[in-house]
């Protein structure tokens, strides 16, 4: 396969072009003088080649790269299986990627069953789902949709902080129910000038610390290690905690992160204090959460993730103070169609033996 | 400065409260320490035979910003020299004839501006990622039976057009900047210190913005100035939301915008006829409503408390008021 390498100088890393016939109908990059006739049949040996390519999909993510995996690829839907393991063993052979999300990946037990896989392509930034070990073990590589989603969860952390001080969906509710009276009013609590501490200091961290700034709130965070930021960095989350009045989940979930935000955390954050999850249910102990927010020994929390989607504790359903998503954190139109074009640039990228856009492993 | 006749010492200044304030409600013995208080509502007279009998020397006026502070109560306050009203509007208060008889007005300047954009800036994020939504989505206990949510609309890139750029329009103008919002804006005059593309025209304004933020005064001429045209400029995609007064959008037709699909969704904190809000809102899913508390919260009604004393013991001391607005 013929390819030409060239630097692309409006975008921030370089990419490769290519001068083989998909490529060129894709990109507009003039192509190589090949008559027509062997345009064509070089188009439809390539689609083919990667119509043949099993991708296994672990679960609904997105209409539009379900659609287009199914148009490029041969497409397993592993979600509509009946009987999971047997559908394994039958197709093992067949399948060389697997494309999974926040919800479903890749674990060491899935791995081991398809000995041809070479890529797991996820449609998220978390890597919580795919045993990233057992890929390097095996030489499967590994891509996310980092940058492209960024925005969007920084947009909600501050959407969940607001909603929740400002008590805006307690009020909506109030008045679609017919019941505003002259007169009535409770009063909320302000947003601007609140103290903002971080948990981890990641693109996500970093966006959101911008965007609060903006409403004149001091920034803290907590982070493995301290970064080149004006911020105030603490070195634990407890004292983190102590210190803020809002405390933002928004590092990976890993072991050493696991329920990260315990009793103790919740308990220096306080009866005035706020949690607000953006990052995986299991970054908070959740049994625990209940209870402090039941109690009141917590101010009120805006969560976006739980430790068991799409189980949510009831007993939060009739907290004012509590804010509940169901995990939208990236879910917009553009955003979603911005992360699906990234796993399947990361599988064409992979299967023309060209460098992934976004690799992990 | 408005002369005022001199007080007996110790004795605390007489005020008039009407409406009353939400501030007042919340701080009424911190008032009363400060100032003896006169309270028509609890009166069983009409409020022109209370200021008739009880009034007729108070030189100052506390006022709520849904009191109607006309020529006709004016009328039956001979000694009034200031009205201090709670509010940063000031379209419920008879200026013309306050002028003419050389009383005092202050307001509550701009003590609300980062809680009204604050909110604004909710309202819309509620709006395009469906936060009120999705939070009665999952507490209803449907997430498991229905499974995925509808996808929201980012607001990062978005054009943001705002309609008047005082302070509230400058705070909500940061605010979203930092989301990575384009903002340009309509004003009765251009502001050349700021760098904002500015529409004179307001449909034109609607044409180039995704997102139509109304931040401005109620006045004549911005009376229902959020008409039909401007709603169909903003476009079957664009937001509307309005923290300023019900009266600046004209809400016949911004309710069937709404429901034919003419915009993409509102957020709002006020009504025509509040707090009467038309029904076929509550139907849609993308629309946030909210009962006019933007500046309802625990720290600005603290903040507000000190600044309307500040205002009412400027006065009785003969010192410069802390928020007068001055004459145009």
């Amino acid at each position: 396969m013929l390819a030409t390498i060239a630097r692309r100088p409006h975008l921030s890393r370089p990419s490769f072009s290519f001068t083989h016939p998909l490529h060129c109908i894709n990109q507009s990059i003039p192509p190589l003088p090949f008559s027509p006739q062997i345009l064509n049949h070089l188009r439809c040996t390539l689609a083919a080649r990667m119509e043949a390519i099993g991708v296994l999909m672990m679960c609904p993510m997105n209409n539009y790269l379900e659609e287009e995996l199914n148009k490029r690829f041969n497409l397993f839907r592993y979600w509509k299986q009946p009987r999971p393991s047997e559908f394994l063993t039958q197709h093992a052979q067949s399948i060389r990627a697997v494309v999974g999300n926040a919800t479903a990946g890749a674990d060491a037990k899935l791995i081991e069953a398809l000995p041809k896989l070479e890529i797991v392509s996820s449609f998220s930034v978390g890597l919580d789902k795919i045993d990233l070990t057992k890929c390097k073990e095996k030489g499967i590589r590994v891509t996310n949709t980092p940058d492209v989603l960024t925005d969007d969860v920084a947009d909600l952390a501050i959407g969940l902080m607001l909603a929740v001080l400002r008590r805006i969906c307690e009020c909506d509710k109030y008045v679609r129910r017919g019941e505003w009276k002259f007169g009535d009013f409770k009063l909320t609590s302000k947003f601007s000038g609140k103290r903002v501490g971080i948990i981890g200091l990641g693109r996500i961290g970093l966006a959101v610390a911008k965007r609060a700034e903006a409403f004149d709130c001091p920034i803290s965070y907590y982070s493995r290690s301290q970064k080149n930021t004006n911020y105030k960095y603490y070195g634990s989350v407890v004292e983190l905690a102590s210190n803020c009045d809002i405390l933002v989940v928004a590092c990976a979930l890993t072991p050493e992160t696991t329920h990260i935000v315990n009793r103790e955390v919740m308990d220096a954050l306080g009866p005035s204090g706020v949690l607000i999850n953006i990052g995986r249910g299991p970054h908070v102990d959740e049994p625990e959460l209940v209870s402090a927010l039941v109690e009141g020994r917590l101010g009120g929390a805006g969560l976006d993730v739980f430790e068991k989607e799409p189980e949510v504790p009831e007993q939060l359903f009739g907290l004012e103070n509590v804010v509940l998503l169901p995990h939208v954190g990236s879910g917009t139109v553009e955003t979603r169609k911005d992360m699906a074009d990234l796993v399947l640039r990361n599988l064409e990228a992979h299967f023309a033996n060209k460098p992934l856009l976004t690799p992990v492993v | 400065m408005a002369e005022h006749q001199p007080f007996k010492v110790h004795q605390p200044p007489e005020i008039i409260v009407l409406g009353p304030p939400s501030v007042f409600k919340v701080y009424d013995k911190q008032f009363s320490s400060r100032f003896r208080v006169l309270r028509p509502w609890e009166s069983p007279l009409s409020l022109p035979q209370f200021l008739a009998a009880g009034a007729q020397n108070t030189q100052a006026a506390l006022i709520s910003g849904g009191f109607r502070f006309t020529s006709s109560v004016l009328h039956h306050l001979p000694s009034i020299r200031l009205v201090v009203t709670t509010s940063a509007g000031i379209n419920h208060i008879d200026l013309v004839e306050c002028r003419r008889r050389g009383i005092a007005v202050a307001n509550a300047a701009s003590i609300f501006s980062a809680d009204v954009a604050d909110l604004a800036v909710g309202l819309l994020l509620d709006v395009l990622r469906r936060i009120s939504a999705g939070n009665r989505f999952v507490k209803s206990g449907l997430w498991p039976v229905q499974g995925a949510y509808p996808l929201g609309f980012k607001l990062g890139g978005k054009k943001v057009g705002i309609v008047g750029l005082g302070s509230i329009g400058l705070y909500v103008a940061k605010r979203l900047e930092a989301f990575g919002c384009a903002i340009s804006y309509s004003s009765r005059k251009e502001k050349p210190s700021v760098s904002y593309a500015f529409y004179p025209d307001i449909c034109k304004l609607a044409a180039n913005s995704d997102i139509l933020v109304i931040c401005c005064a109620l006045t004549e001429q911005t009376h229902h100035m959020i008409n039909r045209e401007v709603l169909l400029a903003l476009g079957k995609e664009g937001v509307l939301v309005n923290i300023a007064r019900g009266a600046v959008v004209d809400e016949k037709e911004l309710v069937s915008c709404l429901q034919n699909g003419e915009i993409s969704g509102a957020g709002l904190d006020v009504f025509e006829n509040e707090p009467s809000v038309p029904k076929e809102l509550y139907e849609l899913d993308n629309v946030v409503l909210s009962p006019h508390f933007a500046v309802f919260t625990e720290e600005s009604m603290w903040d507000l408390y000190e600044l309307m004393c500040g205002n009412l013991e400027a006065f009785f001391s003969n010192k410069p008021l802390l928020s007068l607005i001055p004459e145009e």
